[in-house]
């Protein structure tokens, strides 16, 4: 039983607004996922611990801790998804919650059918997986196992920084425009915001890039977008 | 000659632009005149005052050598009648013993006797008889003088100038006394002549100290002005200098640096003035400060007020999706509720957006995100992004569009929205007749026009449009749809981009609405590509068949 639940999709809503997070409680049961509410910043990362969501919700604007802050906590120990929900809409604001290591974002107010087609695509990359071996630059990225490893040391990657790396991977030769990353990594069907782009190239670069000003592995196409580095054997 | 003119005019211009300019200029200028003008009269009157005198006390010692002399002459020749009257020389001779040692002693004037000869004779005709220099009688005693004494009885003087003999040297100013002498009857001659005598006295000495003292007036006066110049540069530098200081920080002020002050010294009008300006200065400054604090506390009001609404918003939303969503099991009228509460919650979220960006664009805090947009592209996604609106009122939508791209620097997202918000009012206002969008560029800049044949504006309404929540006819506004701020974010995110938008509109007829943007942001443009008045204007307001017959010709395209 708790197996089947499971593959339903656990999903951590963090908001202190509790008529929201019973109403989306409601939507997201009826979508088939597995909410649970956590009303407080300082108790969000007791509760990713004990109930290891496959997805978390967080507003940026809780009490006691920040939702920026619990952003970056829940970064520093796992790689699970996080989608803000935000109801502001400037770019500074939008930044830094990505900056904080979360995977997308969602301005108030939405439309329930929004939120759950970006939390299906964050969560359908767990769905897929069959054996495949990559090569970008000095990595070898090894797509079942969901590994990255540069000789022999491991890299650890979020799955967004991962599914973005192996999306570059699987054609080196073709130079990718933020809007079809966009839409093959984030699954967005409609360009949106580029800036998501941006900053997860810059977070994705400082984790895989020896050195991050002078990129070898995820290399910027001025005007265009991004391609993979040449595979160098390593 | 006009190129000269001008050459002559360019420092009297730059004159004339200091004396406007320079309070201190205009002092110095003043004093400077005044002060040359004062000296030249006390000048002019002491150099008089002194002439006069060295003069007046020459002529008076003059005056009475002279008299002495002619008394000496006369009594001479009264004592000694038996003389040929007719030989000059012996009458003139036994003068010399009186007159000669007196002219020896003072050796400073010449003594001219003249014979009887014809009274119109040069004055030579008798001779000098005796002198301290050399000089030329003819030249030197006036042709007046020499009458008049020859004339009447009595002694005459008269200023002149005595030429030298030989030619060369240099004349000298001079002072001629002359006056009858009567030589008595005699055996011989029964009746007495007439000798006249002349005394020459030179001035140079005078004229020499009255040209030192010329001079030391001069040098003095010169030195004066200068002086009075100087001093009312250095008296007005004193005024002036603070005044320019408090203007270089009054305008430091007005550049933003509101921390600037004058630096006070002392207690004088200067330092008050100075105390003054700092007191106003700190007064705008805490002015300033509190409106920015003011614009800070609003600007921060909306952003909390916009989070306040959006949380429960986004709750009543999903409620509402999820009712609308079940709404087949519900019966008539509360399944029809849930629909209308769908749509009034995407009005309210249009509203709520709107109003959010309105006060971005208030506070200041709207910024433009440039890129290169092909304006082609903005207008096709805006017409496919009203597409649908357009099919509901029955409206046909056109392009008309240059094959080649049409550029411009600016921010896609809201190029993309002025557009939407143009097409859709235009549908919105056009009455189901089509409705045309035309772009075209030139260098400068890039012009599009959204054209419809509906309603139109009175006169006088083309820039009302553009206000927040105005509507045409309040009577029928509510029909229709938009939130009311389209034209006004449309109007605020064309002015970011230093570009038009303006509308032209007959009743009747229709409208036109403009968006000229420059090619680069913030740039400059001379000729407008589109005309704001469409050509055809005049000729759709002829008749009203032509707007009726573009109306029903919708329904064959």
């Amino acid at each position: 039983m708790e197996h089947v639940r499971s593959q339903r999709g656990k999903v951590l809503v963090v908001d202190d607004d509790s008529s929201l997070s019973e109403m989306l409680t409601i939507v997201l049961h009826n979508e088939g996922f597995e909410p649970r509410v956590c009303a407080n910043g300082d108790k969000a990362m007791a509760v990713v611990r004990e109930f290891r969501p496959d997805l978390v919700l967080l507003d940026l604007m809780l009490p006691g801790k920040d939702g920026v802050d619990v952003c970056r906590e829940i970064r520093a120990e796992s790689g699970v998804p996080i989608i803000m929900l935000t109801a502001k809409s400037d770019t500074v604001d939008i930044v830094v919650g990505l900056e904080s290591g979360a995977d997308d974002y969602v301005i108030k107010p939405f439309k329930p059918k929004e939120l759950v087609a970006r939390l299906r695509a964050r969560l359908r990359k767990f769905e897929e997986s069959a054996p495949e071996s990559l090569e970008i630059g000095d990595l070898v990225i090894d797509v079942a196992g969901h590994s990255v490893k540069r000789g022999t040391e491991a890299l650890s990657l979020t799955p967004l920084e991962f599914d973005l790396l192996v999306c570059l991977a699987r054609k080196p030769w073709q130079v990718f425009t933020r809007e079809v990353l966009l839409e093959q990594v984030w699954g967005y069907r409609h360009a949106a915001d580029t800036r998501l782009v941006n900053v997860h190239v810059q977070r994705l670069r400082s984790k895989v890039e020896l050195d991050p000003e002078d990129p070898h592995i995820v290399m910027t196409v001025r005007g265009v977008g991004y391609k993979a580095g040449e595979p160098t054997g390593g | 000659m006009p190129a000269q003119t001008s050459a002559l005019l360019a420092p009297l211009r730059s004159v004339l632009h200091l004396w406007r300019r320079s309070i201190q200029a205009r002092v110095v200028i003043g004093t400077l005149t005044l002060s040359t003008v004062l000296a030249l009269l006390a000048g002019w009157v002491v150099l008089r005052n002194v002439t006069n005198g060295v003069l007046d006390s020459k002529r008076e010692a003059a005056l009475s050598q002279a008299a002495a002399g002619f008394a000496a002459a006369q009594s001479r020749l009264d004592s000694a009648p038996d003389v040929d009257l007719l030989d000059v020389g012996a009458v003139l001779n036994p003068l010399l013993d009186v007159l000669a040692p007196r002219a020896e002693a003072v050796d400073d004037y010449g003594i001219v006797a003249l014979g009887p000869g014809s009274l119109t004779g040069p004055a030579s005709e008798g001779g000098v008889l005796d002198a301290g220099f050399q000089f030329d009688a003819d030249a030197s005693i006036p042709q007046e003088l020499l009458e008049k004494v020859r004339s009447t009885e009595g002694s005459w003087r008269a200023y002149t100038t005595i030429h030298p003999a030989e030619a060369g040297q240099p004349t000298q100013p001079g002072l001629v006394v002359g006056s009858q002498i009567q030589v008595p009857p005699s055996a011989e001659q029964s009746t007495g002549r007439t000798f006249a005598l002349f005394y020459i006295f030179p001035l140079q000495e005078q004229r020499e100290t009255l040209s030192v003292l010329r001079s030391a007036l001069i040098t003095t006066g010169a030195i004066l002005i200068l002086l009075l110049g100087t001093i009312a540069w250095l008296v007005t530098r004193q005024v002036v200098t603070p005044v320019r200081l408090a203007r270089r920080i009054a305008e430091r002020l007005a550049s933003g640096r509101l921390e600037e002050r004058m630096h006070v010294r002392g207690e004088d009008d200067i330092a008050r003035l100075g105390l003054s300006f700092n007191q106003m200065a700190s007064s705008l400054q805490s002015q300033i400060r509190q409106l920015e604090e003011l614009s800070r506390v609003q600007r921060r009001f909306v952003a909390d007020v916009s989070h306040e609404l959006r949380t429960p918003l986004t709750t009543v939303r999903m409620a509402a999706d999820v009712l609308h969503d079940a709404r087949q099991g519900f019966d008539g009228a509360t399944a029809r509720s849930a629909e209308l509460l769908q749509a009034e919650l995407d009005r309210f979220e249009l509203l709520l957006t709107d109003l959010l960006e309105i006060s971005r664009f208030d506070a200041g805090a709207a910024q433009l995100e440039l890129g290169d947009v092909d304006v082609r592209e903005v207008v096709e996604r805006a017409i496919e992004a009203s597409s649908a609106f357009a099919a509901d009122r029955d409206t046909e939508l056109t392009a008309s569009l240059p094959t080649t791209p049409c550029l411009v620097e600016a921010d896609a997202r809201r190029l993309d929205r002025i557009l939407r918000n143009l097409v859709v009012n235009a549908i919105n206002y056009g009455e189901g007749r089509s409705v045309e969008v035309q772009v075209a560029t030139t260098p400068e800049a890039v012009a599009v026009t959204v054209r419809d044949h509906g309603v139109g504006l009175r006169p006088g309404e083309e820039n009302m449009v553009f206000n927040r929540f105005w509507r045409a006819d309040p009577a029928r506004a509510r029909t229709r749809g938009g939130t009311g701020l389209g034209l006004s974010i449309a109007l605020e995110d064309t002015t970011l981009h230093g570009g038009r938008l303006e509308a032209w509109g007959r009743p009747g007829v229709g409208s036109v609405f403009r968006v000229v943007l420059p090619r680069r942001a913030g740039g400059e443009w001379t000729e407008d590509p589109l005309p704001l008045k469409p050509l055809d204007a005049d000729l759709a307001m002829v008749g009203a068949p032509y707007v009726r017959l573009s109306g029903s010709a919708k329904g064959a395209l």
